[in-house]
């Protein structure tokens, strides 16, 4: 039939590339299900991914301290914190280990573990210098890490106004 | 009377085959502990499937009193625990059961392991297996959150911390996982889904598709 076809092909009327019936029919039915299995899939993938796309929180300053009262040796600081959690609204209180460096400027570090997110102390074993109590991290004055950890403590973003240290949000260690 | 309504049925539907199929097969000789007594070690992968239907029932029953939410957690956990009759039984069996699947799991896995019965044809399954393996770890992880006590926040908080430390993608399987940026409301809820919906949805996929391979290709011969 094909080869006919073929040999006539000057006496016959162009042909068209036309679509055939079954064609037409598998994408029709391809491209409905396609778009019924996105129209069901993509509002769920949005659903469950949304803490990925939500903008972090803007941290605001708080209020933890006398400037007068911090000194070379670190001390620890506890200030409370409005926490959003989804619909769950709380105060939750944050720990800071605040002291001067050598030149007097005051930093704060955050006590939590680089290593696992335990939560550090200062001086535990009476080596000056922060102690993990979960795998032995240590970390220097500076919050720099010595061993187990392998990224130095993070620090609170310090100001200073009118005689007293204001914390604020989280940053990476500027000083180890 | 039980065998009247059971031609009754059969007669229209023919549910015979259906169950021989599934029920009615030998049991070869090597890995039959009354044949030899040895042959015990071909019943660990049963044991894991009998303990995980015993997992998923005490399961539906824990969540008539169970709540996936912060404030009340650990509330309904100690309630259905210590005021409901049985309940210290129902939570213990799904308390201890989560640890024997594993146990059981890992000595079908070491016994696959020593008669090579991974080897060709059952590779596919083998592969299967270890799907299920992490399945049952990854349920593990989320059950853990679940009484939502000291124990549970700090696994949960280690665990994603050390999901963290993927290459590249570990922020956002953090992120995922936590649903925002601490073990909260919101990671409660998440691992309760992920617990109840989600893993023993897969969990049922993969299963069937061990069983259906195995039926398959028969159990592997003896050493």
């Amino acid at each position: 039939m094909s080869n006919h076809e073929h040999q006539d092909s000057k006496h016959q009327p162009v042909q068209r590339k036309e679509m055939s019936r079954r064609q037409f029919l598998s994408y029709t039915l391809g491209g409905t299900t396609a778009f019924m299995v996105g129209g069901t899939v993509l509002p769920m993938v949005r659903f469950a991914v949304d803490p990925l796309l939500a903008k972090g929180g803007e941290s605001t300053l708080v209020k933890v301290i006398e400037e007068s009262k911090v000194t070379a040796e670190p001390q620890e600081v506890k200030f409370k914190v409005r926490q959003v959690d989804g619909w769950y609204k709380s105060e939750t209180e944050k720990v800071a280990w605040i002291s001067r460096d050598a030149s007097g400027a005051i930093f704060a570090l955050s006590p939590v573990c680089k290593h696992l997110g335990c939560t550090v102390f200062w001086n535990t074993h009476g080596r000056n210098e922060y102690d993990c109590p979960c795998h032995d991290a240590r970390y220097s004055r500076d919050g720099k890490n010595i061993t187990v950890a392998n990224l130095p403590l993070d620090e609170y973003v310090v100001e200073i106004q009118d005689g007293f240290v204001y914390l604020g949000g989280i940053i990476a260690n500027t000083r180890a | 009377m039980f065998k009247k309504v059971y031609n009754w049925i059969d007669e229209r539907l023919d549910i015979t085959p259906l169950w021989r199929d599934v029920a009615d097969h030998e049991v070869p000789e090597h890995v039959n502990p009354a044949h030899h007594f040895s042959a015990f070690v071909y019943c660990f992968g049963g044991l894991t499937f009998f303990i995980t239907v015993i997992q998923i029932l005490s399961g539906m029953f824990l969540t008539m009193y169970y709540v996936p939410d912060i404030i009340h957690a650990y509330a309904s956990v100690d309630y259905l625990q210590h005021q409901i009759p049985f309940g210290k039984i129902v939570r213990g069996m799904h308390h201890f059961g989560a640890s024997l699947v594993i146990v059981m799991m890992f000595l079908h896995t070491l016994r696959v392991f020593f008669t090579g019965s991974y080897k060709a044809p059952r590779e596919m399954n083998w592969v299967v297996g270890m799907l299920i393996f992490f399945i049952m770890l990854g349920l593990g992880f989320t059950g853990y959150l679940l009484p939502w006590d000291n124990k549970a926040y700090y696994a949960t908080k280690v665990g994603v911390e050390i999901a963290a430390s993927v290459p590249y993608i570990g922020e956002y399987i953090a992120s995922f996982l936590y649903g925002g940026d601490i073990v909260g409301a919101q990671t409660l809820t998440r691992f309760f889904a992920i617990h109840v919906f989600f893993l023993p949805g897969a969990l049922i996929a993969m299963l069937a598709a061990h069983f259906i391979m195995i039926r398959r290709q028969g159990i592997s011969g003896p050493l």
